[in-house]
């Protein structure tokens, strides 16, 4: 794409605007910036990013920073992405937080924060429900994957039921879920 | 420092478990802050996921909130770095690996494993926070208002929970 490959400074500083930006979904914003604005990677590549940073545990972005820096400043690239991508939103929201801890002793503050948390609540619901669709509504001519549906609930009922530790929980599901969707595969 | 030795083995095991993201975590991240640390009540945390998802920014900022609320900056900070040092050591090595890895057949089979590990997770982070935050029929609707709203139009985030709170301070949620 580009011939010299982009300094920390403007590693740090895109991902800086990037951070700011985007409120909760920073993805799309920096996929305007990266191939887009940039240019630092065709669609393709971004995908082909993407699906890495999918892969590995961690916030999509933060992984997707991490990588990208590297390629073209190594590891102080990397922490430069990284720190760009989070200081603005780090700043602000303990800045938030500090403000608004000391007026939560206001009824009309702790109110607010009542229905703001309802709210939070519904957009995780909604969430799960789009993420979940795929799973039981496949699009036509694809077969349901009744695998990635147990999983799924063997991990709701796990956690969100028994509340069982994570740590058991992954250790036991992921090898499952992976192992048998592979299994599934080789069919 | 036994805060910021606390934070750090909190967020750095989390970060480490982050399979798809902050929200699958977030259940165990309730355990740890409400239940073996007390560092907040449910409804505190509820009330700074909600902060955090209304902030710019990865949606991790409930890290940092966490972190701030318990040890002030420096313990946003320590809190916010351990958990992402786990993930980004371990991505950054894969990600010089993924030349030689993308593209092999196994690859999409081994995400859907995981995606379907993930939905069961957000779903029961969803949950956790529909329990705490509808604590009553009001606060249920509007936690099933918000719902139909994120699903059914393309409104900004940020208007629904601006709304939410709106609606919150006059008393209707």
């Amino acid at each position: 794409m580009t011939d010299k490959p982009p300094s920390l400074a403007a590693l740090f500083g895109s991902f800086f605007v990037v951070g700011i930006s985007g409120f909760g979904f920073v993805l799309p914003w920096a996929r305007r910036m990266i191939v887009e604005q940039r240019q630092w990677l065709d669609a393709e590549g971004f995908n082909d990013l993407l699906s890495l940073c999918q892969l590995v545990p961690g916030p999509n972005m933060i992984n997707m920073c991490t990588v990208l820096g590297d390629r073209f400043q190594g590891p102080l690239g990397s922490i430069a992405a990284v720190t760009g991508l989070i200081s603005g939103p780090m700043a602000l929201v303990m800045a938030l937080g500090a403000v608004l801890a000391r007026m939560s002793d206001i009824p009309v503050v702790a109110h607010a924060f009542h229905g703001l948390g309802a709210a939070a609540a519904g957009l995780v619901v909604a969430t799960t429900v789009k993420i979940a669709r795929p799973l039981a509504l496949p699009r036509a001519g694809e077969a349901r994957n009744w695998l990635s549906i147990g999983a799924a609930l063997l991990a709701f009922v796990a956690i969100g039921l028994l509340r069982l530790p994570l740590l058991w929980c992954l250790l036991v599901l992921l090898p499952i879920s992976v192992g048998l969707q592979l299994v599934w595969a080789r069919r | 420092m036994q805060d910021y030795l606390d934070l750090i083995a909190v967020f750095a095991r989390l970060g480490l478990l982050a399979v798809g993201g902050v929200l699958p975590v977030l259940p165990d991240m309730q355990r740890a802050a409400v239940e073996v640390h007390h560092w907040v009540t449910a409804s505190e945390f509820t009330t700074l996921f909600a902060l955090a998802q209304s902030a710019p920014g990865p949606n991790m900022m409930v890290v940092t909130l966490l972190g701030a609320h318990v040890a002030g900056i420096g313990g946003g900070i320590a809190a916010s770095v351990a958990f992402i040092l786990p993930p980004c050591v371990l991505v950054f090595f894969i990600g010089r690996l993924w030349q030689r890895l993308r593209g092999r057949p196994w690859l999409p089979v081994v995400q859907t494993g995981l995606t379907a590990v993930t939905v069961g997770l957000v779903a029961a982070a969803g949950y956790l926070l529909v329990r705490t935050a509808g604590d009553d029929a009001t606060a249920l609707g509007g936690i099933a208002a918000a719902t139909v709203i994120f699903m059914r139009t393309g409104l900004h985030p940020l208007w629904v929970l601006g709304l939410g709170a709106v609606m919150g301070a006059v008393g209707l949620v």
